[in-house]
């Protein structure tokens, strides 16, 4: 069906930036109504989109009016609707946080935060609704070079990992439009669905298998899958805490989803790479992945780079449960998608709470936290349990159906990897949990203030962070509606 | 030997689209220099650009610039016309790739400010020593 609904959802965060940029520059108030205001807004036309996805089918909107294959068609279906909502969700609460912590780690440049801040958002909804091959490079590169800029801000060596981030992301980027191009040279469209419908005739030709090779690395290096990682950690730790706690819950996320909906969209040729040992090594590389990153994880010392390799062990997760090619295991990859995003959010919200009031997130500074931040902490601990996988939090469910689609698969190599990592992750979580309620402050060099007095994060990051957590364990109960009305409506019956 | 010669011969420029892209790949994991490793992203950039292009090139063929009337009479010779979107797309990845090179210049500028050199080995050495 034509609409134009899920353009405003993207149009008004676009719009908004350039806004942000005029009147923001010299009067600083406004800057938070109108990037509120209009993440908002998103918000709930992105909930509307979703209804009208559910009730009449597929949404599209044909831009300049070229009618597809020739122009560039921006399609919505249940699917892409829920990550739309995924990401205006996200960063609408994210945006609360942000704002304290760019006014004070930024003060004359919060103008310029904000306009990338938008363009990045609106490139991520860009990508989740394009149907056209190319314009996702360009929506790849607007989400990528908005990055990069929002890194850079960041204190430190925040410009050196902002660097390597830039020349990792440009292969990647470059990779995919070189995929692309073997592509169009094979069918001579760019239009998604209309390369789809060329394939079956190409079945087994080397160069389509080239093709796919490239798009399939330059989106595991943009989403850092395990051997291809290396900027990831740097550049997330790096990062100012406004920037982070957008990106961090959001890029990789919405770049698996990429590479999910190109598979299910090219359908034929990921077939026959499945029935190749090309599942095998996938799903081998997403177990050493997350065996790999979550033992890195354990020798992190500081909370925000532990938290980037548990980032790096998720990964592994999706796209090992993608690549399982079966019903439960493509179902546990899109409902983690929704779920990783929200613990990412949640976990890394607690991180700048904590750095707000105490500078710093080195594990000897985090003893005594409970006493201090019992709020802060308590939500902390809701993010570490659905990390982890207890039960009423939303980790869980996605965890099952991730481990129930390796049995069936039969890849134990994956099935012991995903039970590896969560007892990582209990370790990881409970040493923190432990620091910060039994470790006294005594010990630090905190003695000399002999009563413990409360002292929260400020209200604007402390509520973002209450919500997320009390999200977790709705999500997580809601898991039954989410997965029958919408996930399983997009998952083939083939798989 | 011959026909490998022939082969390199008849599709030469894939060869230095190849040729290209591993040079600038080089660039970038080879050379500790920053303003190389930039240089090297661009090499790369362009061999995909000529490998584009290279694939809406034809013998003898000419601009796509077509009259109205003709094209609508099915009057075109498509093999006559050089296929335009393969250029109109790499208008789009030139621009892109402008804005990477300029977001990664100003990064460099304040690595430069900050550190005062280039060199990625140095620039390593005194952040160890901070």
């Amino acid at each position: 069906m034509k609409s134009n609904l899920h353009m405003y959802v993207m149009a008004a965060p676009l719009l908004t930036a350039f806004l942000v940029n005029i009147f923001g520059r010299n009067n600083r108030k406004v800057i938070a109504p109108l990037v509120l205001g209009a993440l908002g807004l998103s918000s709930l036309l992105a909930i509307t989109v979703l209804k009208r996805t559910l009730m009449l089918g597929d949404l599209s909107y044909t831009a300049g009016a070229w009618t597809p294959p020739w122009g560039i068609e921006l399609l919505v279906d249940p699917l892409s609707a829920l990550m739309l909502l995924l990401i205006s969700a996200v960063s609408f609460i994210a945006t609360f946080a942000a704002l304290p912590c760019v006014k004070r780690d930024l003060k004359d440049r919060q103008h310029i935060f904000f306009t990338l801040y938008l363009i990045l958002i609106t490139g991520l909804m860009g990508l989740v609704l394009t149907a056209d091959a190319f314009n996702l490079y360009v929506m790849l590169e607007i989400t990528s070079i908005t990055t990069y800029g929002l890194i850079a801000m960041g204190r430190g060596r925040a410009s050196l990992s902002s660097f390597n981030y830039i020349i990792m992301g440009s292969v990647a980027a470059s990779f995919y439009l070189l995929g692309v191009g073997y592509l169009y040279l094979l069918t001579g469209t760019l239009n998604m669905a209309d390369i789809a419908r060329y394939l079956p005739a190409l079945q087994g030709s080397a160069a389509l298998a080239t093709a796919l090779a490239f798009i399939l690395i330059g989106l595991w290096i943009k989403m850092a899958f395990f051997p291809l990682h290396g900027w990831l950690p740097r550049a997330y730790t790096d990062a100012p805490d406004g920037a982070g706690v957008l990106i961090a819950p959001l890029m990789t996320k919405v770049t698996i989803y990429l590479m999910v909906r190109l598979m299910l969209t090219f359908q034929s040729p990921t077939f026959s790479l499945i029935s190749m040992d090309v599942r095998t090594l996938v799903i081998w590389a997403a177990a050493i992945g997350i065996v790999c990153a979550s033992s890195l994880a354990l020798a992190q010392r500081n909370l925000k780079q532990m938290l980037t390799y548990i980032i790096i062990a998720e990964v592994g997760y999706m796209v090992g449960g993608a690549w399982l090619a079966n019903e439960q295991g493509m179902t546990g990859t899109l409902l983690h998608i929704v779920n990783d995003a929200l613990m990412t959010l949640c976990l890394f919200l607690a991180a700048i709470a904590i750095a707000y009031r105490t500078g710093s997130l080195h594990f000897d500074h985090l003893k005594g936290l409970y006493q201090r931040m019992p709020w802060t902490m308590a939500s902390f601990t809701v993010g570490a349990f659905a990390m982890i996988g207890v039960p009423p939090t939303c980790g869980f469910y996605s965890k099952w159906y991730l481990l129930l689609g390796g049995i069936e698969a039969g890849q134990w190599e994956f099935v012991v990897a995903l039970i590896f990592s969560s007892l990582v992750n209990a370790v990881l979580f409970f040493r923190i949990i432990e620091l910060a309620y039994f470790g006294s402050l005594q010990d630090s060099e905190h003695h000399a203030h002999a009563s413990v007095q409360q002292h929260e994060a400020p209200w604007w990051i402390l509520s973002p962070l209450a919500l997320t957590a009390v999200l977790l364990i709705v999500v997580g109960l809601s898991t039954g509606p989410l997965v029958n009305n919408v996930i399983r409506l997009m998952v083939p019956v083939g798989f | 030997m011959e026909t490998i010669l022939d082969h390199v011969i008849a599709k030469y420029n894939y060869w230095i689209y190849v040729v290209l892209m591993m040079i600038g790949f080089y660039a970038m994991i080879g050379k500790r220099n920053l303003v190389k490793k930039l240089l090297g992203m661009n090499i790369f950039q362009t061999a995909i650009i000529l490998f584009f292009i290279s694939s809406g090139a034809k013998k003898g063929g000419s601009i796509p610039i077509l009259d109205k009337y003709a094209a609508l009479q099915g009057q075109v010779d498509v093999n006559q016309v050089v296929n335009p979107l393969p250029h109109v797309l790499m208008l789009t990845a030139i621009v892109v790739g402008v804005s990477v090179t300029g977001v990664a210049l100003a990064v460099m500028l304040r690595i430069y400010r900050k550190y005062g050199t280039l060199e990625e080995d140095e620039i390593l050495h005194k952040i160890e020593n901070e």
